[in-house]
């Protein structure tokens, strides 16, 4: 699964980027604190955490497709170095789908059920390049569909004529209509089985290679994660908890929430091993701890974990975690 | 996810084993083909000079007229056959433009949101509040009572029920991913009204148009049997109106007020049929409440107990 890049400057770089919720009379949530990371062109990102971890709402920032009550407070997101919040409405809409494209969470829903799945993916080529001749587009799409595996005679049918695995086939086709940079896929294979979540997986991975796709790659699955990414960013409650390569996420995570999720999921090598919930729940948005969001499910908090939030420290130069521990690993004591 | 199922033919096949709609079918397009054929089917020209004698005035029905003569001696089965040209054409035009408008203003509302919402909503309120046919009286009263007229103050007055339908349609259409979808693709918002939202808010429409059809047929009838009608023309309201102003009561003439109050109620009827029978096979839920036992669940119900429920093997 290692992918050579050569690339040294990031295609995409997030700095400390922060999103509140607002809704006036309350005071603002908190959604997401200081996420920051890079993504390599070629590279694929996985970025897990549990529901209502800010996944979603990082992806939709990246893309400026907020709702309503979300506000960009701080960070830059760089795209080759333009920074794309502070581009006008119009070029950002030139610019989505062309460069960073998104395969949206729940197929169905993500699909017009009134209108054939041809005609809303020729809308992204008709929309970005002015193609308005049919036969070119039912070329264009013939062969995106071709792309991911579909008959091409079956672009004049509807989503509901279609299994699962197909719209989320589909959907793929769609987010590479206008040959983007960047795919952001959202949980891509929620509410698929395992038969149908390996073949899109695969079929992204060929993708991926094909056509030197980036990939983020949104999940709570570590399993995906480990199939598909070379980097891997864990968040937790709207914070970074540690962001690392795919091994050293696996194989040595610093993070004692990494750690927790790790233990929570089943080891092939070892059946026998007993597999441990992490207790509690992940803070509301509205009721969030005042130090580490995590001290209070945290196996080794301390009284400082109570009173500040911690930094996100860097152990190597590829490896950091947001934890007090990793800037001083004898704990208590600090 | 009902739009979903065999979309316009799944409907149609809903509809036609639906005995209201079709009755409302078959009663609309009836008038229809009796409009359109009146100079075929009417016994005499409504336009032709003829020579009244006073013995023609409310004669009673006979060979020579089916449904007896009116104040002026004419052919009434003739005045109802084209009365129905006039209340169709009203009928139709007045409600093609409420619903363009109540959908427009409705659609923008609902999908833009915010102040334009507001404003929007506003405005429709202050409409709904005024009584539509006080004011409609007023208008027709200071402009020239032509069937232009009426079609226009009937249409431009009768939206309100539409665009608060429209609006409640689209807001729950805008939440759907795909809408967030086109978004992210680059569209507009007005592609996406044009070409995520209205699909799906058009059978609706289409089902309000069938209803604020018959509404406008009203109201055109209304107004003429006020005597707001154009006097050029002969509608059912027209009819009535100089029945009743003309004594045809006192004249014991009943063959001139019941064939346009029958024309009137006839479509009217079918409107409503006709529409209540498109809403149910639009949204076929609305044949079986949700809390009626059906079948299935009466089956269920006279299972035997099972005494060894499967859970207990798994924990």
């Amino acid at each position: 699964m290692s992918h050579e890049v050569k690339n040294r400057s990031p295609l995409l770089a997030v700095n400390h980027l922060s999103v509140d919720y607002v809704d006036p009379p309350h005071p603002p949530a908190a959604a997401l604190r200081e996420i920051t990371f890079t993504l390599q062109r070629g590279e694929a990102l996985g970025i897990v955490g549990e529901s209502g971890c800010g996944k979603s709402t990082l992806m939709l920032a990246l893309m400026r497709l907020l709702p309503a009550a979300g506000r960009i407070v701080a960070g830059s997101v760089r795209l080759d170095g333009v920074e794309l919040l502070d581009l006008d409405e119009q070029t950002m809409a030139a610019l989505r789908w062309k460069r960073i494209a998104m395969i949206f969470q729940g197929a169905m829903n993500a699909l017009n059920p009134v209108r054939t799945v041809g005609e809303q993916i020729a809308e992204a080529i008709r929309l970005h390049e002015g193609v308005g001749d049919r036969r070119v587009l039912a070329r264009r799409v013939g062969e995106l569909l071709d792309l991911v595996g579909i008959a091409a005679n079956r672009r004049d049918q509807y989503p509901f004529q279609y299994s699962g695995g197909m719209r989320q086939r589909a959907m793929i086709a769609m987010a590479l209509a206008c040959s983007p940079d960047i795919v952001i896929a959202d949980e891509p294979t929620t509410a698929l089985d395992v038969m149908i979540q390996a073949q899109i997986l695969q079929l992204l991975a060929d993708l991926r290679r094909q056509l030197q796709l980036s990939i983020l790659l949104v999940t709570h699955d570590l399993g995906i994660v480990a199939e598909l990414c070379d980097r891997v960013l864990v968040m937790y409650g709207g914070v970074m908890a540690e962001y690392a390569d795919a091994d050293t996420i696996y194989n040595s995570p610093a993070h004692p929430y990494t750690q927790a999720l790790l233990r929570a999921f089943p080891d092939p090598t070892r059946p026998a091993q007993k597999l441990a919930a992490i207790p509690g729940a992940p803070p509301r948005l509205n009721d969030l701890p005042p130090g580490c969001r995590f001290a209070p499910r945290c196996p080794y908090v301390f009284a400082r974990c109570h009173m500040a939030a911690p930094p996100v420290y860097a152990i190597t130069p590829t490896h950091s975690a947001g934890c007090f521990l990793v800037a001083n690993p004898q704990g208590g004591a600090a | 996810m009902e739009q979903a199922t065999g979309g316009y033919r799944g409907v149609w096949r809903r509809l036609r084993r639906n005995p209201i709609g079709m009755i409302g079918l078959t009663m609309l397009v009836t008038a229809i083909v009796v409009a359109l054929l009146a100079p075929w089917l009417s016994p005499y020209d409504p336009n032709a000079v003829s020579r009244v004698t006073i013995m023609d005035v409310y004669q009673p029905p006979s060979p020579e007229h089916w449904l007896g003569a009116d104040d002026a001696g004419r052919d009434v089965l003739t005045n109802f056959l084209y009365g129905a040209r006039v209340s169709l054409t009203v009928g139709f035009f007045a409600s093609f433009i409420a619903v363009a408008i109540g959908g427009l203003l409705g659609l923008t509302a609902g999908f833009l949101g915010g102040r334009t919402e507001g404003v929007l909503m506003r405005f429709t309120d202050i409409m709904l509040v005024i009584p539509d046919l006080p004011l409609a009286v007023v208008i027709v009263a200071l402009t020239k009572p032509s069937l232009t007229n009426i079609i226009l103050v009937i249409g431009l007055l009768g939206w309100t029920s539409t665009a608060r339908l429209v609006r409640a349609q689209t807001l729950s259409v805008k939440q759907r991913k795909f809408v967030l979808r086109a978004r992210a693709i680059g569209a507009g918002n007005r592609y996406i009204m044009r070409r995520h939202i209205f699909p799906l808010v058009l059978p609706l429409l289409v089902v309000n148009t069938v209803l604020v059809i018959s509404l406008a047929i009203l109201n055109e009838s209304t107004l003429s049997f006020l005597g707001l009608g154009d006097p050029a023309t002969l509608s059912w309201g027209q009819m009535l109106n100089y029945a009743f102003t003309r004594g045809a009561m006192s004249a014991g003439a009943w063959w001139a007020l019941i064939p346009p109050g029958f024309g009137i109620v006839w479509v009217v009827l079918a409107c409503t049929l006709l529409g209540q029978g498109l809403e149910q096979a639009l949204n076929p839920r609305l044949l079986t409440h949700h809390l009626a036992a059906d079948r299935t669940l009466t089956a269920l119900r006279r299972l035997p107990p099972d005494p060894a429920p499967s859970s207990e093997g798994i924990t």
